[in-house]
């Protein structure tokens, strides 16, 4: 079961009470961006083994959308963050170098 | 003037624990800056209660203020006051970026008492509600079953639940489920 500290309301929700939002911190191409560029916007995601950060919604809660950082494959949980972020912050960052030195995801690391 | 009704109709169920539709209550989402000096004078003088803090609700009388969201309050009051509460926190809060809707036909209100209720609500939500996590002047928005809910506790052994009205039958129906007498789950130590 995976449960995530949500930033908004405080409580630690189990994710019977979140919606998935999908990967984070997707920068949008829209109307005259390069067709490669609105391609990769629109179907190309991240699938690593590992480090991941997402979307999620406090959806029977609070209500709010947040960010989290966790690992695909052992579903630790690094830290949930404030959705008002285009990314991580340091403290996520530091905490995912302490059990994940030397990681990185898209332009992150 | 139609004749307002709860969509329970003040439906009884007693069972190890009592289930009981409210009735008619008043509810006010109000929204906006939960910080600003201009809303919590104007929630203090609508309702007699001070804005809560994050996930607390408090009391006055007929009236509470319960903590939704960071941007939301859920005002109780009585009934017939929901009209005219809802105005004057409007008229209070003209100028500022907030919305005040009366809300009260939309939603159901249901209580839960006895000593036993604890089990009845931990079957139906993930939500901590063990005494050690939930007590009274806690406020939690959760889901009980498939549908979302917020629950408070008026007092140790009286849960109260609020829903939206189109599922408030279904909610009854699974509260009342819960406290079948011989389904106790013994969990919660009452
Ligand atoms: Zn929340």
């Amino acid at each position: 079961m995976l449960i995530l500290h949500c930033p908004y309301c405080g409580t630690d929700a189990d994710e019977t009470e979140l919606a998935p939002g999908g990967e984070a911190h997707l920068k949008r191409f829209g109307p005259g961006s390069q067709d490669a560029d609105f391609e990769a916007y629109l179907f190309a995601r991240e699938n690593p083994m590992g480090v991941h950060f997402e979307r999620w919604r406090h959806a029977n809660g609070c209500g709010k959308w947040f960010h989290a950082a966790r690992c695909t494959t052992t579903l630790e949980v690094f830290g949930t963050y404030s959705a008002q972020t285009l990314d991580p912050p340091q403290e996520i960052r530091d905490a995912i170098t302490a059990k994940r030195p030397g990681w990185r995801w898209r332009d992150f690391a | 003037m139609s004749n307002a009704v709860s969509a329970l109709q003040g439906e009884v169920y007693k069972g190890f624990a009592t289930v009981a539709d409210v009735g008619p209550s008043g509810m006010i989402a109000l929204r906006g800056d939960l910080g600003a000096a201009k809303l919590k004078g104007a929630v203090k003088k609508a309702t007699g209660v001070a804005v809560p803090g994050m996930r607390k609700a408090g009391f006055a009388g007929d009236n509470g203020v319960c903590w939704m969201s960071p941007d939301e309050l859920l005002i109780l009051c009585p009934y017939e006051s929901a009209g005219d509460m809802t105005t004057a926190l409007q008229e209070a809060l003209a100028g500022t970026h907030h919305l005040a809707a009366n809300v009260s036909d939309a939603r159901a209100r249901i209580v839960v008492s006895g000593g036993d209720m604890r089990e009845v609500l931990a079957k139906l939500t993930p939500a901590d509600v063990s005494a050690a996590a939930f007590v009274p002047g806690d406020f939690r928005r959760s889901r009980l079953a498939q549908v979302p809910a917020a629950f408070w506790m008026a007092d140790d052994e009286t849960v109260e639940v609020v829903c939206f009205r189109s599922v408030a039958r279904y909610v009854f129906d699974i509260l009342k489920n819960a406290a079948i007498p011989g389904s106790e789950a013994g969990f919660m130590g009452t």
